[in-house]
């Protein structure tokens, strides 16, 4: 990490971008990592983001979640998830083989709950960030590309969705729209898509006045290469960082609605929905609350690490 | 004099901001399927009661004509009456919103008097243990639900040892938990801002001067570092407010205090358009005010920020 740091604080203006000969020179003076040179901008911000221990051990965590919940059908019948049974009710956990987590107040396997129910937090925050990123993009990109009247109106359109908390304009769409996981999906991602319209704008806005841009265009380079090899790659890094961020704080979302009542719809299995089917009966068997909380804590805060690993790894100079 | 046409510009400024909020939601909501009046009357009213409560509420009219109403009486202070309980919308919301100013107070105080002295305290200390710790834990609280956090706590602390009490909105210390809970995130997102922005002026070359001049740690920290680097602390005040209010709701349904975020929950469960609205409207201009607010203490605060 020190040899880096020297390459990338040591000598001016070559933050961003590819490593001078200079900054290679010290690589190579060093003695070690002479392999480091030859890498991409690609291949540097991957280098740096495996560098950071805290963010992988994160996204093994949500690959490994994100694979159980996606093949789950392969080990939980899917009837465990509904099937009630009077006679193993409470079950405390891991203290059967059949309900390793234990069961609810019908008898439910908790397990099968849980993984069933991370089907719908993790995809359905996945599908809210998609959907509100290429809203994001497509409004952001306008507005920061045109400029002048069209950004002023697409960003007073922002405004106008970022007057309300983001939790109170969720809950007001889903009280227009009605109930239902799809119209949860709308609700969240209508919330969430001024955040990512702002961050693509901003970016846009500043790299369009960056001098490298300018030196393409003073070289002739076709507006097309520009925009795909200066500005998307080195713009794309604040998106991808807040969308990563995005992705936890959706969950967290989707999950207050479920609890609240006005999200997922109960007997459908979704981390906050369990707990608050459960929630009456929380205070004699906890693990019926502890369960679920650590699933959602846990995959948040993977998310999060990974979302500051990659912010890290994309910009080195926010590295202390 | 420049403030103020500042200030008046700010407010004309939020005029569209409501009226696009309120016209989207109230669009949406007279769009979606359903006949309230069916709704309100139950499923075996017969057709010239439904048609009578049909025009009593206005449905007879087009949307916007029913929408342009609605503001103009909004404008008056008529917030209208809730189709399902027939309250008057804007005096339940008043008795209902000081219960949610009192934890919503607590909360902000909470997260600014624990927030950013740990904040500083890990910038002063940075890599030391302090520092290690304070992330941790302001790490778990920002990845923490905040339902569930309260949830777990209310058990804990309020039934199993039966320190505070559980539920209700009787007295302040009724709050207390509630206050725990709501503030729980955003006092982790104070005092990470408080750090980052911290060592981002500790690297500042006048702070090296005043080091070289021999000042104590103590003076450069409180006179020189703290000065700049709070700025940006105190413009984010205001966006944890916003936070604050979205997750009053949350943390009023599990303790069950009476404010305006369950009159809201109910109000979206039943679909009842005169709470949503009129809880929007208000929420979204105190928003607004807020942030005006805070972006005129900002230049008060740094002279170097010009309004306008």
């Amino acid at each position: 990490m020190a040899i880096i740091r020297v390459a990338y604080t040591g000598i001016k203006g070559i933050g961003n971008g590819c490593p001078s000969k200079r900054a290679r020179g010290i690589f190579m003076k060093k003695g070690k990592k002479a392999k480091l040179s030859n890498k991409s901008q690609m291949g540097m911000i991957i280098f740096r983001f495996k560098k950071n221990k805290l963010a992988m051990v994160g996204l093994a965590i949500i690959a490994f979640l994100m694979l159980l919940c996606l093949s789950a059908s392969l080990y939980i019948d899917y009837q465990d998830v509904y099937s009630q049974s009077m006679a193993n009710r409470f079950i405390p956990p891991f203290t059967t083989r059949e309900h390793i987590f234990g069961t609810d107040q019908f008898g439910r396997d908790l397990f099968a709950r849980i993984i069933y129910g991370g089907r719908i937090s993790l995809l359905a925050s996945i599908g809210v960030v998609a959907l509100s990123l290429v809203a994001g993009v497509v409004v952001g990109g306008f507005a920061g590309y045109f400029g002048g009247r069209v950004d002023n109106i697409l960003m007073r359109i922002c405004d106008i969705f970022m007057a309300v908390p983001r939790m109170l304009l969720a809950m007001a769409v889903v009280s227009a729209l009605g109930q239902g996981t799809f119209k949860m999906l709308i609700a969240l991602s209508l919330a969430q898509f001024p955040q990512f319209a702002r961050t693509v704008r901003a970016s846009i806005i500043n790299l369009r006045n960056q001098e490298y841009v300018e030196a393409s265009k003073c070289c002739g380079t076709s507006s097309v290469r520009i925009i795909f090899k200066h500005v998307v790659p080195n713009g794309l890094g604040p998106v991808i960082v807040s969308a990563t961020l995005a992705l936890g704080s959706t969950i967290l979302a989707i999950s207050s609605l479920g609890f609240l009542g006005i999200g997922v719809e109960s007997p459908t299995p979704e981390w906050g929905t369990i707990l608050s089917e459960n929630r009456t009966n929380i205070r004699y068997y906890p693990y019926l609350g502890l369960v679920p909380g650590i699933f959602i804590a846990i995959s948040v805060m993977c998310l999060n690490f990974c979302g500051d690993g990659l912010r890290d790894a994309l910009d080195p100079r926010t590295k202390n | 004099m420049r403030m103020l046409k500042y200030v008046v510009k700010r407010l004309l400024m939020l005029i569209p901001v409501i009226i696009g909020v309120t016209l989207l939601i109230y669009v949406v909501m007279s769009l979606a399927p359903g006949n309230p009046a069916e709704l309100i009357l139950g499923s075996d009213a017969t057709q010239e009661a439904i048609a009578a409560k049909e025009a009593e509420l206005g449905l007879n009219e087009p949307v916007l004509l029913r929408y342009g109403k609605y503001m103009l009486n909004v404008l008056r202070g008529d917030f209208g009456r809730s189709w399902y309980n027939g309250y008057n919308v804007i005096d339940e919301f008043m008795s209902r919103v000081p219960n949610t100013i009192i934890l919503g107070l607590l909360s902000v105080s909470l997260s600014i008097v624990v927030g950013i002295p740990f904040g500083i305290l890990a910038a002063v200390r940075q890599n030391g243990v302090i520092d290690y710790a304070t992330l941790v834990v302001a790490m778990l609280f920002a990845s923490m639900p905040a339902f569930w956090f309260g949830l777990m706590a209310q058990i804990f602390f309020c039934i199993q040892l039966g320190l505070l009490p559980a539920v209700g909105a009787d007295s302040l210390v009724h709050f207390i938990m509630p206050a725990i809970t709501l503030s729980g995130g955003s006092i982790a997102g104070m005092v990470r801002l408080t750090r980052t922005s911290m060592l981002e002026v500790i690297k500042l070359d006048y702070v090296r001067t005043a080091r070289a001049k021999g000042a104590s740690e103590r003076r450069i920290i409180s006179r020189h570092v703290l000065r700049n680097g709070l700025l940006p602390v105190v413009t984010s005040v205001g966006s944890h407010l916003a936070v604050i209010v979205g997750g009053a709701i949350v943390t009023e349904s599990v303790f069950s205090i009476p404010g305006t975020g369950s009159l809201m929950i109910n109000a979206v469960k039943i679909r009842d358009v005169p709470v949503v609205m009129g809880v929007i409207i208000i929420i979204a201009v105190f928003v607004g005010c807020v942030n005006l607010l805070v972006d005129l203490l900002y230049a008060v605060i740094d002279p170097r920020v010009k309004l306008g």
